[in-house]
């Protein structure tokens, strides 16, 4: 589904990403683990698009198709999601509004009829109903005033609204209370199926001990340190990440 | 002789012209005009020497030969009306049409709660008198305004009396080859106790150059409250003069909101006194610039005694090579104490050709005050588009769809909440004028 090779970036005129090489198909959860300033959010950031970070050299193959040649809104239409680490506040625009713009985008990309504000309201309440948001929700600003757990799970919610085939999880567990984690963890595991992939970035393990990933990536200073199964995200766990600096793995090939 | 000069003459020999034609008139009424002429004589247009005028020619205004509103020769149809001020309130419609109060477009059931009265249909002068809450020694298009005062809304809210439905006065602009000004007034007496909302909203029916040079005087009585909405929305070749003084007893409360979302040159002057203890006072604009428009808001908050609170939100919006101007000045007088004023005045420029000018001005004379005051002049967050766009949003809709989130506080504050609803559509409609106004882009 995607592929990654040899991809350097930079942001800020600094090179974050060193020579990343990665693939992942669908059906597959992978977690990439690392010390902040790894490159972790870089790297989902190019996935996603983000105009401020600049590929110097390498290749992104999604689904066949150049990602690197699309414009972030095309590659979300073409199923890619990105739950972002710092959701934005958008004072003024409420989330249903939001919600049932991106929706439609999607929609009308798919050739599907777009859907009109009672169907949506259907549909976006049982899917707020999977990860306990209260509907309030809908009507208040996007992300405006929200506590970050609240964040996150709209992030979540949005994830189950657009059903995308690869979902960049970006650091969706940082800052949740147990409650909210076991909530998010829960509609992550919802959406695990064979056809969609998720990239799951996150700092610690403790996400890992309910969505459990297929294979897990170490990321240090801009390069794959080490690649594995689940155990190896224990085994950072108990260890940091400090050993991997002393004993550099072989230049990763995950599949 | 300069431009400003000749047209100074040329307004002067059209007033005296209008004077002789009027000279039936009641002898208040021609008097006001005279004494206004005169102070309008003494000013005459204003330039960008003065401090008051400094970000706004008014040239291109007075090169126009205008003539002043006559009756409309095509007639002007009700649905005309519910196209261009939309939403229409339609019980309590009242249309002037090129300055002219028309009964026909207009609701005419009786009311007991309120009187609604046109101008021209008063036989007897009114208390307080026309004129006297408006300082023409210092505004020279007021002064020029009363100087041709020839109809208007004249409501007087008895004591006590609960207006439950807002009146909703729209002031059409036919339009004519030879293009034509008119001197629309709006006079509010809300006495004690009373309640009140109005909305005036000016439209054109057509593409043709006007002049619209208002002014609305409001007396709003001990523990009244009244709202005024004004919505300017007028052709793209029209300007606008608009004179709003208010003065406030113990304990009134009165809000303006004033949406600017057409016109080439548009001047907004605002004056409130806050005359008694406890009144309250709200002010926010919204203003949307597009093309080549100038759209200039000057507001003046007086806290003459004790205990007045006040607060102002100006959003600007400027896309295109429009250019925004937000002047807002507070006093507070020496004996003011416990006065809080807050003012806000944040702006979005979409394009780099686009300009504005913020400019706020507390002068606190009182020493145990609440006053504070902050403006912004920005760009939409690059963050929040990107956010957007991952979310398949395009990026001209998320533009969009921030643009809109921006105003919306505006929006979302006025008094009545059918506006808000039905404000919505034409408020897209002026923001997509805005970001798709050429101008090269940040």
């Amino acid at each position: 589904m995607l592929e990654i090779k040899d991809l350097h970036a930079s942001a800020g005129g600094v090179e974050i990403l060193k020579g990343i090489d990665l693939k992942i198909e669908a059906g597959e959860v992978h977690a990439l683990m690392g010390p902040n300033g790894s490159g972790k959010s870089t790297l989902s950031n190019v996935l996603a698009g983000r105009p401020s970070v600049e590929v110097s050299r390498g290749s992104v193959t999604y689904l066949g198709r150049d990602l690197l040649a699309m414009k972030p809104e095309q590659r979300a239409r073409e199923g890619i999601f990105l739950a972002f680490q710092y959701p934005v506040e958008i004072p003024g625009v409420t989330n249903s509004y939001f919600m049932k713009a991106s929706l439609n985008a999607l929609r009308r990309h798919r050739g599907e009829e777009e859907l009109d504000a009672i169907d949506f309201l259907e549909l976006v309440r049982a899917k707020m109903k999977q990860v306990e948001i209260d509907e309030s929700f809908l009507n208040r600003a996007i992300n405006e005033g929200f506590s970050g757990g609240e964040k996150k799970r709209n992030e979540v919610l949005q994830m189950a609204l657009l059903e995308p085939r690869l979902a960049i999880l970006d650091e969706t567990d940082s800052g949740l209370d147990i409650d909210a984690l076991r909530i998010v963890a829960a509609g992550v595991n919802a959406m695990r199926s064979p056809d969609r992939a998720m990239l799951i970035i996150t700092h610690y393990q403790r996400l890992l001990d309910y969505v459990v990933p297929d294979h897990v990536h170490v990321l240090s200073e801009g390069r794959i340190a080490r690649s594995g199964g689940k155990e190896l995200a224990l085994e950072l766990e108990e260890r940091g990440y400090g050993w991997l600096e002393q004993e550099p793995g072989e230049a990763p090939s995950p599949q | 002789m300069k431009p400003l000069d000749a047209a100074r003459e040329r307004w002067i020999s059209l007033a005296e012209k209008f004077a002789a034609e009027r000279a039936d008139d009641d002898a208040w009424l021609r008097d006001l005009r005279a004494e206004s002429l005169a102070r309008f004589a003494d000013q005459g247009f204003p330039n960008t020497k003065q401090e008051e005028w400094r970000y706004t020619r008014v040239t291109p205004m007075a090169e126009v030969p205008f003539q002043l509103g006559c009756p409309a020769t095509t007639p002007v149809t009700r649905s005309a009306i519910e196209d261009k001020a939309s939403p229409v309130f339609a019980c309590s419609l009242y249309v002037f049409v090129d300055g002219r109060f028309e009964p026909a477009l207009s609701a005419l059931a009786t009311r007991t709660d309120v009187h609604v009265e046109s101008l021209r249909a008063l036989d007897t002068a009114i208390e307080p008198p026309l004129g006297s809450l408006v300082d023409t020694k210092q505004h020279p298009f007021a002064a020029l305004s009363t100087a041709l005062l020839d109809d208007g809304a004249v409501l007087r809210v008895p004591k006590g009396a609960q207006v439950t439905d807002p009146l909703h006065l729209v002031f059409v602009a036919t339009g004519s080859r030879e293009p034509r000004a008119t001197q629309p007034r709006l006079f509010i007496d809300a006495s004690e106790n009373s309640r009140v909302q109005v909305i005036q909203d000016f439209v054109s029916l057509s593409d043709d150059v006007g002049l619209t040079n208002g002014v609305s005087e409001i007396r709003v009585g001990a523990g009244a409250q009244v709202d005024l909405v004004t919505i300017q929305r007028e052709n793209a070749g029209s300007f606008h003069f608009s004179n709003v003084s208010a003065r406030l007893g113990r304990d009134a409360r009165f809000s303006h909101h004033n949406l600017t979302l057409g016109g080439r040159l548009v001047r907004n002057d605002l004056e409130v006194v806050l005359e008694e203890e406890g009144a309250d006072c709200t002010l926010n604009g919204l203003f949307i610039g597009a093309g080549e428009q100038v759209i200039d808001n000057h507001t003046l908050l007086d806290h003459a005694v004790p205990h007045g609170t006040s607060r102002q939100l100006y959003k600007g919006i400027l896309g295109g090579r429009s250019r925004g101007v937000f002047r807002g000045r507070v006093i507070v007088r020496p004996n003011a104490q416990k006065t809080v004023a807050y003012q806000s005045n944040p702006n979005l420029l979409l394009t780099t050709g686009a300009r504005v000018d913020s400019k706020p001005q507390l002068e606190i004379y009182a020493n145990d005050v609440k006053c504070g005051h902050g403006s912004s002049i920005g760009q939409l967050d690059q963050d929040a588009i990107f956010y957007l766009r991952t979310r398949a949003i395009s990026e001209p809709r998320a533009r969009q769809l921030l643009t809109r989130g921006f105003a919306q506080q505006i929006l979302a504050a006025l008094p009545v909440a059918a506006l808000t609803e039905g404000l919505h559509e034409p408020l897209g409609d002026r923001l997509a004028e805005a970001t798709s106004s050429p101008g090269s882009k940040p």
